[in-house]
């Protein structure tokens, strides 16, 4: 799909992101089509805004079954008194590490995007067919490929998460052991699957140069992936935070 | 048209009224104290949302009769803000004012607990019945075990033998309640949620296993009362039923008496 | 990523049909999807009824219905209709047909996510049916899926398979609807076009806009509280069971046993209330994303049936804006008997009564259009008029219901059941039966028979009152819902005629339902052919051929320069002014 970058259009995609003017209030997406590259990053950008609202009502619901599971106690019929089963486990060490990586993770992908912000900006303007715009991997020969660590960092993070859960099993700790234990897994878990789905979108990203579509595209995705990330990277810290804190 | 929409609209809404008036189908005759303030209230809100229900309804199939088309001019207007701020005011002085004055009776019914001396009886709710159980003399209810619940060998609350308190405890499948007198409920549930209805109290609580849920009210007539089970428990739901029998203090002391003697003699 | 917009239209059965991605498509994919849906949870709507009525009954295939498939009609009755009827055909069906339309987008702001909610809700829906074939059958803790019942399948039949293939459902259904909405929020806030503002967006771009917000920010919670159940369920955990328990015999959590996976327990005690919380947190605003969307078609029919703007714009967006925030702090009404703190239930109670404001400023404002209007009597306006009706009906019996000293008489009785039938079981179909209808010569540039929809209409409407109007007098009689036989309580004698005369009523309507199929389907063949606007209405869809074509606008940006409710303005040539008329034909 050829794309005709206008000036305007290049100038505000750049740098650190784009400065992207929200629609006109009197809607029109301040000129040009629905597809115009500015127009359609600033509409992945306000979808995935949402998404992300929906997931933090996710896991709101998680932490308010946690905080309640916690505090509440069950009659108990032998001592005549509610009494309350909350048993905290020990979190495995390896957290620590796993964190350190999604925090990593967030810095590399960063850094590609403002390789591929920078790409933009010196694009030949008036707009090129596809195949001649290069392809990010292909004549980067000697930048680095930050997107790639970024996709094994956050495998990495992931393996790390799977290592976690290997130690509390052998540690006799299950999912149903006690509540803390099942909340444990289903908050790792949640977030895990979660950030698998953005592992999948990295390895689109990535293909999106293979592919050679356009570098406004590719941008989106990297921009838009990387918003998802770094949430994903912030819930995480949440997450443990309140492993630890809230015991 | 307009005229048909008109008829069945006001036949739907003053036949409708029609037997919200006369009460033909009404609730059972209020016996408990509070009932009493509860019927008021519900009174004014019938009364109150009546008047509400009959000039909404009439005014629609008025004016969709008065304003059908006959080729008048239209009265072109985007709306009234005098208007829409008054009865948004009225509509808010009339919810809040009815839900405020009936939140007394709620604060008074369970913002506190029951009076000291008040009967207590524990009520279990279990797939598909409702037992009572009352402390006998010693006025303590014994430990109870789900692995000793079974009701075909006379358990059906699982009282513990083991633990002396239990002994005299009196189980029944019939509420026996002195009139004019506090009755402290404890509910409690041994697999599903349950709930004691009994509507002639204006009494409603369910019962949830893991809580013990305390309640009160005061029968204040003499009489015979149904029982019903108002949450979803599974196929029984609607067999599970029982009765509350209201005597005199006289007779609910005998009765008492007889059951912890027969308790205590087996 | 390509935008089908930019591109030409997709040619081959699978491309147009099947996988589309055009809006068009997938609102009436979603649509038919409803009409299936509506059918099945009518035809077990109607068993209950001939239940009730002859208890006793031998029905032919079915046989004898056992109290517990009773529970299982009624259980599946309300899934099937709360979700797959009443959370689709009004916002994922009309919605996703006519808000890039109204807004003047050529499509949705992503066609792909669009397609993939709709095969994720059609699979949801397959697993729901599932659920009747497997052993044990579907469930029967009713929709509202409260545990301990749910969560223990030796509590009852259906508790089983059927209960995990139900959660399986709903959770893929809550997936769906999170992709539908965020797709309905981006396109309202993104894709409008040239001069349509906020403010000149019609009023029912507003409701299917709030209502995307209530399902994004709703069903995120409810799925949390599924993945729990399931665990619950499946794997030993105690999010929601407590310890203790002895369900008929069987011991289930007991302390230091094993957890079906063998592992030890060592817990004894989660919430059955932390369910209903999670489980209403959801359920309330899940109520009005039922009805919204129906406000907004009857906001629309009503002003342009009576030829006059509607009464009160800027209220009517605000009613709608705090209808949908104080619909997320009202759940716990739903629980006033279930052991939750009384203080909790005065707060619940008075955020309550403060939703039957905005509410009864939507009912004032639609009789202020209706005044002074000069009122044209089409099927599309009968079912506006008759939906005011349904929502005052219903909605009063609310204050009744909202006060926790007189909802200990009233919980869990026929009253409930009728209140909410009043109003998402008519009022909210009546949206529906109405947008069909004045939408219907756009989808598929025919007319519906205006005969058969007067028909329908007056039969559907008295019908429906009979049904479930005398559920109010039963509820205040006592009568508790969810009961499979009526015999065992001396108090409930008095009550069968009511319940008598309520079968005979539903069979009655129910009948006339497929006066309303047969339009339906014979009009999209031998419909008398429809003119580009009909109904002379003044919004954007009124100004593309009928069906639109597959970038709506032909390729041609629709420029807005007025409102959406210009209809007889003073001075104007003719009695209504279309958004996309020039700027010079009115001042507004």
């Amino acid at each position: 799909m050829a794309t005709t970058l206008s000036p305007v259009a290049v100038d505000q995609i750049g740098g650190r992101g784009p400065t992207l003017a929200p629609p006109p209030r009197d809607g029109g997406w301040g000129g040009g089509r629905p597809d115009d590259p500015r127009n359609r990053l600033r509409r992945y950008r306000i979808g995935m805004l949402f998404a992300l609202a929906a997931v933090v009502m996710l896991f709101v619901s998680f932490t308010s079954a946690y905080i309640v599971r916690q505090g509440m106690g069950t009659w108990s019929d032998a001592s005549a008194r509610y009494v309350t089963d909350w048993q905290p486990i020990s979190l495995p060490p390896i957290l620590w590490i796993n964190t350190v990586i999604l925090l990593l993770s967030s810095f590399t992908l960063a850094m590609a995007q403002r390789t591929l912000s920078r790409k933009l900006r010196t694009a030949p303007r008036g707009g090129t067919s596809p195949a001649a715009e290069p392809a990010l991997i292909a004549t980067d020969q000697r930048s680095i490929p930050w997107l790639g660590i970024t996709l094994v960092l956050g495998a990495g993070f992931l393996v790390g998460q799977l290592l976690a859960w290997e130690q509390l099993r052998h540690l006799g700790i299950f999912v149903s052991t006690n509540p803390s234990s099942s909340f444990f897994y289903v908050l790792t878990g949640t977030h895990g699957i979660h950030l698998l789905g953005g592992v999948l979108a990295l390895a689109y990203a990535g293909l999106t140069s293979l592919l050679r579509k356009p570098l406004a595209t590719r941008f989106l995705v990297v921009d838009v992936t990387a918003l998802y990330w770094h949430f994903m990277d912030f819930l995480w810290i949440y997450i443990f935070a309140l492993l630890h804190f809230a015991r | 048209m307009g005229l048909a929409l008109l008829f069945i609209i006001w036949l739907i809404t003053l036949s409708s009224t029609y037997y919200f008036v006369i009460q033909k189908w009404a609730p059972l005759p209020v016996a408990s104290a509070n009932g009493v303030a509860i019927d008021h209230h519900f009174t004014w809100t019938y009364i109150l949302m009546g008047i509400v229900f009959l000039a909404a309804q009439l005014a629609l199939g008025y004016l969709v009769w008065k304003h059908r088309d006959r080729g008048q001019k239209v009265q072109y207007s985007h709306g009234n803000t005098t208007m829409e701020v008054t009865w948004t005011l009225l509509t808010a002085v009339l919810f809040f004012g009815l839900n405020l004055s009936g939140e007394k009776i709620w604060a008074e019914a369970r913002f506190q607990g029951a009076a000291p001396g008040a009967v207590q009886v524990e009520v279990t709710g279990l797939q598909f019945a409702w037992y009572f159980r009352y402390p006998g003399p010693d006025g303590k209810l014994g430990h109870t075990k789900p692995e000793l619940e079974d009701a075909s060998v006379g358990n059906p609350v699982g009282i513990d033998p083991d633990d002396p308190a239990g002994k005299d405890d009196v189980v029944t499948g019939t509420m026996y309640l002195p009139v004019d007198r506090e009755a402290e409920l404890v509910l409690r549930s041994q697999d599903v949620i349950h709930s004691l209805f009994i509507p002639a109290m204006r009494f409603k609580q369910d019962a949830v296993p893991g809580l013990m849920i305390h309640m009160h009210f005061t029968p204040t007539k003499l009489g015979d009362y149904e029982i019903a089970c108002a949450q979803l428990c599974g196929l029984g739901h609607y067999k599970m039923h029982g009765m509350l029998k209201v005597v005199s203090q006289a007779d609910y002391d005998k009765w008492l008496a007889a059951k912890v003697a027969e308790k205590l003699s087996q | 990523m390509s935008e089908q917009h930019a591109h030409a239209a997709p040619t081959g059965f699978i491309r147009k049909y099947v996988f589309s991605l055009d809006h068009k498509v997938i609102g009436m994919q979603y649509y038919f999807l409803a009409l299936v849906a509506v059918f099945v949870g009518m035809f077990l709507s109607l068993f209950i009824r001939i239940h009730l009525l002859w208890p006793e009954a031998n029905l032919p295939w079915f046989g004898h219905i056992k109290p517990e498939q009773y529970l299982t009609l009624l259980t599946m009755h309300g899934t099937i209709m709360i979700f797959f009827v009443l959370t689709t055909a009004p916002q994922s069906g009309f919605g996703n047909y006519f808000l890039p339309i109204q807004i003047g987008a050529p499509d949705m702001a992503f066609p792909t996510l669009n397609m993939l909610s709709f095969w994720t809700t059609f699979v949801a829906f397959v697993v729901m049916l599932a659920a009747f074939f497997v052993e044990g059958g579907a469930p029967l803790a009713g929709w509202t899926n409260y545990v301990p019942l749910s969560a223990i399948p030796s509590a009852g039949p259906g508790l089983g398979l059927g209960e995990d293939l139900w959660i399986v459902s709903i959770a893929l259904f809550c997936v769906a609807s999170l992709m539908g909405a965020l797709n309905f929020i981006t396109t309202t806030l993104d894709l409008r076009a040239r001069g349509m503002s906020l403010f000149r967006m019609p009023l029912t771009c507003w409701a299917w806009f709030v209502t995307a917000m209530l399902a994004l920010l709703a069903f995120g919670v409810l799925l949390a509280g599924g993945i729990l159940l399931l665990l619950d369920r499946n794997l030993g955990t105690s999010f929601f069971v407590p310890g203790g328990l002895n369900v008929s015999g069987n011991l289930s959590f007991p302390p230091g046993g094993l957890n079906p996976g063998g592992h030890p327990i060592t817990h004894i005690g989660g919430s059955p209330l932390l369910w209903q919380h999670l489980f209403w947190f959801f359920g309330h605003p899940e109520v009005y994303i039922a009805i919204l969307p129906g406000m907004g078609v009857a906001s629309q029919l009503l002003s342009t049936f009576s030829r006059k703007p509607i009464f009160g714009y800027k209220a009517m967006v605000y009613a709608i804006l705090a209808i949908g925030i104080l619909g997320f702090l009202v759940w716990g009404h739903h629980m006033f008997t279930s052991g939750m703190s009384p203080y909790s239930a005065f707060a619940f109670s008075v955020m309550t009564m403060a939703i039957g404001v905005p509410s009864a400023i939507k009912t004032f404002n639609w009789l202020g259009t209706l005044w002074g209007g000069r009122i044209r009597f089409a099927t599309p306006m009968l079912f506006a008029i008759g939906f005011v009706s349904l929502f005052v009906s219903g909605g009063l019996s609310g204050p009744f219901l909202a006060q926790p000293i007189l909802d200990i008489s009233l919980h869990d009785t026929y009253f409930v059941v009728g209140h909410f039938h009043l109003i998402m079981g008519v009022a909210a179909i009546f949206g529906i039966f109405a947008g069909t209808y004045y939408w219907f010569p756009k989808m598929f540039g025919r007319m519906m028979n205006e005969t058969l929809g007067k028909i329908h209409f007056f039969i559907t409407l008295a019908g429906t009152y009979a049904v479930f109007m005398p559920m109010h007098y039963l509820g205040m009689a006592g009568h508790l819902r969810r009961y499979s036989q009526l015999t065992e309580l001396n108090y409930l004698r008095p009550l069968m005629g009511l319940q008598e005369f309520m079968s005979y009523a539903a069979f009655i309507t129910i009948a006339a339902q497929f006066v309303f199929v047969f339009n339906l389907f014979w009009s999209m063949k031998k419909g008398k052919k429809a003119e580009i606007n009909p109904w002379e209405a003044t919004t954007l869809e009124w100004t593309v051929p009928s069906p639109p074509p597959h970038d709506n606008f032909g390729g041609v940006t629709p420029v807005v320069n007025h409102g959406p409710y210009e209809y007889s303005v003073p001075g104007a040539s003719k009695d209504y002014i279309m958004q996309t008329d020039p700027a010079t034909v009115t001042a507004h």
